[in-house]
């Protein structure tokens, strides 16, 4: 990284730098103050309160535990099983997503009559408001009138309506449904907008060279395609991996918390049990886990894409 | 000349600054009264207090807890007059965030009430008061008549075995698919049957030194008694993602013969624009098992009942208290108790209440001895999901309902631990 | 050589494979056309239904005595008989509206003014810092949202709109930087140096030749910046209580209690409150797509 000042061009009048920083800094500090405010000094709060037994319905005792939250943490049986249901979910949402995203960016970059209304049309899943969204599925979901129950019988594929969200892993899926159903548009764009990029010379070069259009898409698309890939795949799976409102509106955590998923469960722990200190270590792990991820995502958009 | 006009312009101004005083009111939207009807006690209460606007909220139960805890713990002056589970108030209380009234009840007005001790225990907490009952209410038995004619029965089941019975004849003889409904999803409302067939069978939540014992023999046959009879497709399916409002919607479909609800259930159940039963539903005591029956104990059920509390962080404490006196007034309980009866004694007596509410003012006055109430605990909202959790991993087949009932009381034990260090 | 016959079959063979070809883009197309709109389409349908019609088996699907009723009903003042959430959806409306406004405008100008030090400034430390404001973005809300809530708490803005508008500056104030550094950094700096060498001076040659320059970006951050807003639903859940703060997405969650079998009524506000969204993100949509590229692929 170069920290070479870009005006210090013949042409500019010179200034000195410390008058350089003062504009800078005032241009910044707005910003820097609110965002202070707002995460820099919560998230130190949020660590420092992580050492304190803080239950807010124990307004008058609020001893330090040292590491006694996050020792229980690792102990708590319930905590432990919902992050291993936010994996799942992200696993499977993420790789749907990506694979039916690809497979439609593809699609869509064809041409056809109709390719222009679906390029329009596909971004109306990603603009209903995340909460609307999974209150529509829950509604198409009802075991007494959902739509889903309708269309199967009609079809024949069912005798009578099911209660579909009472069954564990079946809740979970149809919940990874209604995130692909949302979520798919995004990686779509990202995807379209590499395949954009992708020079046609090369394609006709491919085919001068005799290859098929399958050997192009391997030889071609997909190892230029990889930045978007990466970027995709990181993004997603940060917001996937903190997943709470469609899984609040669809289910409430249940069958049998088979849905609680950890972002859930330290809501659950924090807003009501109100057990603030254990509530702060969990989310504390969880933000860990997710900077890191994002340390990789800031790693790959650094890396230049040489074509 | 001079002074009066001055006199004049003082006193209003007297009032201008007096009509700033607002309170602010939550309530539920769910069993008991309805909105409409509580938003007429408040209108009513604004007129006889001019100059003070009352703001109201209304929420579902099951957001009910999260929203007052929030704001109680934000200072608690979100709302001055707030509805509070009985289930809430050790909570509540023991955190400092509700009005001790122990001082503003007089004997006279305990005595008054249906039944001292059961009623007051609603809003007490270590032998303190902090708030006035309100919603007395308790899980009741409903059943289609119709239906059970149809089947050939002539009257409603006295004991859980005999209803079982009668669900299998209905389900062979095709009056209705599922012939049960209940409200077993993963809230609180499940914990509310629970609870009822756990007296029922025999067993009871805690001994005398407050440790859980629900997993005993009669817990035991409660648990295998609900999952059997989803196993065996008498219970509605659907009972574990539904609440009480699934299950009044389901039974005024025609969908269930059986159902297990709140009082308000019976007027909506009964009229036709809510209703395609309305008519045919009958109320009767909850059964118990045979065995129980057979003890000289006819029924059992849950009784959870909701009180009106004032924040302590509250800025017009005294005005709010006036509106839950208005509130919980035998004149108002009297005028509204289509969905909800009173608290006060006197009222079952009143030749007016008896002739508008036939039926429910007499079952209510049957029921009542029969009623358990759940744990009264500052812990309670962890004691109370891992009950629901209880039901659900047995209703899912996960566990065994041995298995998870002996989990969930040793997961109680350990929540108590916490709670003592 | 080709004979005649020869020739025709290729031809026809390659007219099949056309037809094919058609055949499969259209099913595909329409299978993609139905998987789009069917799911969106029922939450329509239902909210014009009367649940009479929703709760037969199987549901109408094209409603036989389409209504409006609950539309109507949610903006008729002083109703009785619905449920709580539908009479004051309007307020949540308006709530929704007054915190995603301010939230854009004071997004836009703070990020605007730091993105461009970001973009044209030397400073020290100045890279580090703009990465550490991207590394923010990642945060989990739940991370920040027990010491907002201590903190809100004590300043008495639990359940107000401006309680709501800072908190939602936390997730769109870096947002907002990074992409709109990323869209500064594509416009030429011989257009500023030549103003500046005009006489104009940073914050001149910053309003008059950059801002106006970058305006698609303008337009996408804040389409973003507001969508996002709208959308929200975790911070409210925890930080408001009452309609003097309550916006859209909360309010929808409470469709239930004793109305809880009104899903017309909550399917209408499901329509209601997407509407403001989908309404920008189809006449915006090129400066969407070109934001969510900039801020996600280019950086």
């Amino acid at each position: 990284m170069s920290f070479e000042p870009r005006e210090s061009r013949a042409t500019m009048p010179r200034q000195s730098p410390w008058k350089g920083y003062q504009l800078a800094i005032s241009l910044i500090l707005p910003s820097l103050i609110l965002l202070g405010g707002i995460i820099l000094y919560p998230i130190l709060n949020n660590f420092f309160i992580s050492f304190f037994r803080y239950d807010l319905t124990m307004p008058w005792s609020r001893p330090f535990v040292g590491l006694g939250n996050y020792i229980d943490m690792f102990k708590n049986r319930e905590f432990l099983a919902s992050v291993g249901r936010a994996a799942y979910f992200t696993a499977v949402s993420v790789s749907l997503e990506v694979v039916l995203g690809l497979l439609i960016a593809l699609f869509l970059n064809q041409k056809f009559r109709g390719q222009a209304f679906l390029k329009t049309l596909i971004i109306l899943p990603w603009a209903v408001p995340t909460v609307v969204s999974a209150i529509m599925w829950k509604w198409i979901y009802d075991a007494n009138y959902g739509a889903l129950n309708g269309i199967l019988l009609q079809l024949g594929f069912i005798e009578k309506y099911q209660p579909w969200l009472t069954r564990p892993l079946t809740a979970m899926n149809l919940i990874i449904m209604a995130d692909v159903w949302h979520q798919t548009p995004f990686v779509v764009f990202i995807f379209l907008a590499a395949l954009s990029t992708i020079p046609a010379p090369l394609y006709e070069a491919a085919k001068v060279d005799g290859a098929g259009v399958v050997n192009a898409f391997f030889k071609i698309t997909l190892p230029l395609m990889k930045p978007a890939f990466l970027i995709v795949l990181v993004i997603r799976t940060m917001e996937a991996f903190r997943i709470f409102d469609i899984i609040y509106v669809i289910t409430g955590g249940g069958p049998a918390n088979a849905t609680q998923v950890v972002t859930y469960y330290t809501y659950v722990e924090t807003f009501r049990y109100l057990h603030l200190g254990n509530g702060a270590a969990q989310s504390f792990v969880v933000s860990l886990f997710i900077m890191l991820l994002s340390i990789v995502y800031i790693k790959l958009l650094n890396a230049k894409v040489e074509y | 000349m001079f002074v009066l006009v001055m006199l004049l312009a003082v006193s209003s101004m007297g009032t201008a600054a007096a009509k700033r005083v607002t309170l602010n009111f939550i309530g539920m939207e769910q069993a008991g009264m309805t909105v409409d009807e509580q938003k007429a006690v408040i209108r009513e209460f604004e007129k006889k207090h001019p100059g003070v606007t009352v703001n109201t909220t209304f929420v579902a139960y099951d957001a009910l807890h999260d929203k007052l805890a929030t704001a109680l713990a934000g200072g608690g002056r979100a709302f001055d007059v707030m509805l509070v589970d009985n289930t809430w108030v050790a909570e509540f209380a023991s955190a400092g965030w509700l009005m001790d009234v122990t001082d503003r009840i007089t004997p006279e007005m305990k005595k008054a009430t249906i039944d001292q001790n059961v009623t007051w225990r609603i809003v007490t907490y270590n032998k303190r008061l902090y708030g006035m009952p309100w919603m007395l209410d308790q899980k009741y038995f409903y059943y289609n008549e119709k239906m059970l004619k149809e089947a050939g029965f002539n009257a409603p089941p006295k004991t859980w075995e005999e209803m079982v019975e009668m669900a299998r004849v209905m389900k062979k003889k095709g009056i209705v698919e599922y012939p049960i409904i209940w409200s077993w999803a993963q809230r609180e409302a499940a914990n509310v049957d629970f609870v009822a067939l756990l007296y029922g069978f025999g067993g009871q939540l805690e001994n005398e030194k407050g440790e859980p014992t629900f997993n005993d023999e009669g817990g035991l046959k409660a648990l295998t008694f609900m999952v059997d009879t989803l196993k065996e497709g008498i219970s509605n399916p659907a009972s574990t993602v539904s609440v009480e409002e699934d299950v009044r919607n389901a039974f005024s479909a025609g969908k269930a013969a059986f159902a297990i609800n709140w009082l308000y259930m019976y007027d909506l159940a009964n009229d036709p624009k809510e209703s395609k039963v309305a008519g045919h539903v009958k109320m009767a005591l909850m059964p118990v098992s045979e065995e129980v029956r057979k003890k000289g104990i006819v029924s059992a059920t849950c009784n959870d009942s909701m009180g009106f509390a004032v924040s302590a962080g509250s800025r017009n404490k005294e005005l709010a208290w006036e509106l839950v006196k208005y509130f919980t007034s035998p004149e108002v309980m009297k005028r509204y108790a289509a969905h909800q009866l009173p608290i006060w004694k006197d009222a079952f007596s009143d030749p007016k209440l008896i002739k508008a509410q036939p039926v429910t003012t007499k079952m209510f006055m049957e029921q009542f001895p029969y009623g358990h109430v759940k744990v009264h605990v500052p812990y309670y909202m962890e004691y109370s999901k891992t009950m629901q959790l209880m039901l659900q991993q047995a209703f899912t087949g996960q566990k065994t309902p041995k298995q998870a009932l002996d989990d969930a009381v040793a997961q109680i034990k350990k929540i108590q631990e916490r709670a003592r260090q | 050589m080709n004979r005649p016959g020869q020739n025709m079959n290729r031809q026809s063979r390659r007219k099949a494979r056309n037809a094919m070809r058609s055949a499969a883009i259209f099913v595909a197309g329409l299978a993609l056309f139905i998987a789009i709109v069917a799911p969106y389409a029922w939450l329509v349908i239902s909210s014009i239904s009367h649940a009479s019609e929703l709760t037969s088996v199987p549901p109408h699907w094209i409603p036989h005595r389409p209504t409006l009723e609950k539309f109507i009903q949610m903006f008729t003042p002083d109703i009785r008989g619905i449920s709580e959430t539908a009479a004051m959806f309007k307020y949540a409306m308006l709530n929704s509206a007054i915190v995603a406004i301010f939230v854009t405008i004071i997004t836009l100008i703070a990020a605007s003014l730091a993105a461009y030090a970001f973009a044209r400034l030397t400073f020290p430390g100045r890279d580090q810092l703009l990465l550490g404001i991207v590394a923010v973005r990642m945060l989990p809300a739940i991370s920040i949202m027990i010491a907002l809530y201590v903190t809100l708490t004590k300043l008495g803005l639990l359940d107000t709109k401006l309680g709501l508008v800072l908190l939602y500056l936390s997730f769109t104030l870096p947002f907002a930087i990074w992409i709109m550094t990323g869209f500064f950094k594509t416009i030429p700096v011989e257009l500023e140096e030549a103003a500046r060498i005009d006489g104009a001076s940073r914050l001149g040659a910053l309003f008059h030749i950059v801002l106006p320059l970058s305006a698609p970006g303008l337009v996408s951050t804040g389409i973003f910046v507001f969508m996002a807003s709208w959308d929200e639903f975790f911070y409210p859940l925890i930080f408001t209580s009452t309609y003097l703060a309550k916006p859209v997405p909360v309010a929808i969650t409470e469709f239930a209690g004793r109305h809880a079998i009104d899903y017309p009524a909550m399917a209408a506000g499901g329509v209601l409150a997407s509407i403001p969204p989908l309404v920008l993100a189809f006449i915006f949509q090129r400066y969407i797509i070109s934001g969510l590229t900039a801020g996600g692929v280019k950086g």
